[in-house]
């Protein structure tokens, strides 16, 4: 493939922890109406015999492009087992690194997309258990929610654009 | 060796070994610029015009009316702003249809930003133009309108007979001239097209759509069409487009005429049936999928689909994978992440055009290449459910 990596092609053709989770702890959603990817990603935590918050399983589901399905693929394997505390570490340009080649500029929002779902997945977390939400994490969340109210917006935008296309 | 079945005939075409065998000599042996005076000129220029009468024959013109081009691109661009500009004096107003091929669109919009006015008209779901809505916007000030002969993603044809009666007789009304121009680059070489029929004053064709060489296309003019050059120079082409000859491509192209007229009649029957088999099977196999366009009043070649709960991109690089190739309309997999013009012209939504495919057979396509996609795609749709959110 001469866009993508192998890497990319990997994960899409062999997606990791694919599926829906019952109960889940939190359950975090990212997407775009108007492009029509959406991620979910559901998380399993426990506390272990330290009392570290770990998250034993996740699983995702992804509407979208191979590189949307192989970012969330990728960002499940490198979550599970860890901590919540190292699952927020993770950055979009982690998941870009290991992917392999650069991905072209207009792929990178798949990427963001992915690691917005998992943050938004540790948010439900901690809104749910009543802890203390960190505030990089509450801005994190009111950008997404932001950013879905603005495609709603442009949804309806996007109808005046559709007539002005029709005419 | 994998198999790899290449569905994608509206993109471009393998060049035909014969077409091939017709150009190798222009290369080394009769490399000749058409414009010297010597021997090697000469040749070189009684290929180009034998092979001008070829093109022009296919399509009901006089050699004089036929102007080589580097593209079907190059040949909308000098349709456009050569009539545009050429016929300013009498009016500013061009009209064209809202699922023209990018390179009349881009020429269209930039000649509003020269000062011309410009009108797309809506189209049907089927795709078909809106011809009430076209004769309503002609006016005085109109010197040009452009619907192009059938669409490259969905295969429609447009009713150019139609529209050329309504301009006739609008212009007549309003005592003034309109140019017709029709992008004929993905009908010409697989069903009759002729300029006279059609009743068009400009029409582009293309080379590569119908298994020439690439880098070559041509504009009719018919005779007496007020227009300008974009390319100024040592007056090749009639003065319509100076820059030296391409030989070997229009030779090329020329032999695919050959071919084409000969051959075009059973192919276009054989296609009809290959098409007709994968419209019903996809639709039979794969549930929550969507055929778009006409299936009566379309090129036998282009079929095109959209399916529920999957994104467009995935579906082609994974038929990819397995060896077949087909394109897409999905945001995804434009630069702009924006869905395909033209399918949301035909009134899909943005998260349908997102699963859309487009398969186009050929020449080279046979039923067991259907049969195969046939039974590999409702696995490779199953598959992408399978991860989908969206049940």
């Amino acid at each position: 493939m001469p866009i993508y990596s192998k890497k990319i092609i990997e994960h899409f053709r062999h997606p990791r922890n694919v599926g829906k989770m019952k109960k889940p702890s939190g359950k975090g959603e990212a997407g775009n109406l108007l492009c029509g990817d959406l991620m979910r990603i559901y998380l399993k935590i426990k506390k272990n015999k330290e009392g570290k918050e770990i998250i034993e399983d996740v699983k995702f589901e992804t509407l979208g492009c191979l590189v949307a399905i192989a970012n969330t693929s990728l960002l499940t394997t490198l979550v599970k087992g860890k901590t919540i505390e190292e699952a927020l570490k993770i950055k979009k340009d982690d998941l870009i690194k290991r992917l392999g080649k650069p991905l072209p500029p207009f792929k990178i929002h798949c990427s963001v997309l992915a690691v917005d779902a998992l943050r938004e997945a540790i948010y439900d977390y901690y809104k749910k258990k009543g802890i203390e939400i960190p505030e990089e994490l509450k801005k994190d969340h009111q950008r997404i929610a932001k950013a879905k109210e603005e495609i709603e917006k442009r949804y309806k935008k996007f109808q005046e654009i559709e007539k002005e296309i029709l005419k | 060796m994998k198999r790899k079945i290449y569905l994608d005939f509206a993109a471009t075409t393998p060049v035909d070994p014969r077409v091939k065998k017709a150009m190798e000599p222009y290369f080394s042996k009769k490399f000749g610029n058409t414009m010297s005076l010597h021997s090697f000129g000469q040749e070189a220029k009684a290929a180009l015009e034998e092979s001008r009468e070829i093109v022009a024959d296919l399509m009901g013109a006089k050699p004089n009316e036929v102007i080589f081009t580097s593209s079907a691109t190059e040949a909308n661009n000098l349709a456009l702003k050569g009539i545009a500009f050429a016929n300013k004096d009498r009016g500013n107003h061009i009209i064209i249809s809202s699922i023209e091929h990018p390179c009349i669109i881009e020429s269209a919009n930039w000649l509003k930003t020269q000062g011309f006015e410009i009108t797309k008209i809506k189209v049907n779901k089927q795709g078909v133009v809106d011809l009430k809505e076209l004769e309503n916007s002609i006016k005085k000030e109109t010197i040009l309108v452009s619907v192009m002969h059938a669409n490259n993603e969905i295969g429609t044809i447009e009713p150019i007979e139609k529209i050329s009666k309504i301009i006739k007789t609008q212009s007549q009304k309003l005592k003034t001239q309109i140019y017709f121009h029709t992008d004929a680059a993905q009908t010409f070489g697989k069903i009759p097209v002729n300029v006279k029929k059609l009743g068009v004053d400009l029409m582009t064709v293309s080379s590569h759509k119908m298994y020439g060489p690439k880098g070559v296309g041509a504009l009719f003019i018919k005779e007496g069409t007020k227009i300008i050059p974009l390319l100024h120079g040592g007056g090749h082409e009639m003065g319509f487009r100076s820059s030296t000859v391409n030989v070997p491509g229009i030779v090329g192209f020329a032999k695919a005429c050959q071919i084409s007229k000969k051959e075009m009649g059973n192919e276009a029957k054989r296609l009809k049936k290959l098409k007709e088999k994968l419209v019903k099977g996809v639709l039979s196999k794969v549930k929550g999928s969507h055929f778009v366009g006409d299936l009566k009043n379309s090129l036998p070649n282009i079929a095109n689909f959209w399916f529920e709960r999957v994104e467009g991109e995935s579906i082609v690089i994974e038929l990819d994978l397995l060896g077949i190739a087909v394109s897409t309309g999905s945001a995804c997999s434009s630069e702009k992440l924006q869905a395909s013009h033209v399918l949301l012209a035909c009134g899909l939504k943005p998260w349908q055009a997102h699963g859309s495919l487009r398969v186009s057979l050929g020449r080279f396509t046979k039923e067991k290449d259907i049969d195969y996609f046939l039974k590999v795609l409702p696995k490779v749709i199953k598959g992408l459910r399978k991860i989908s959110p969206i049940k």
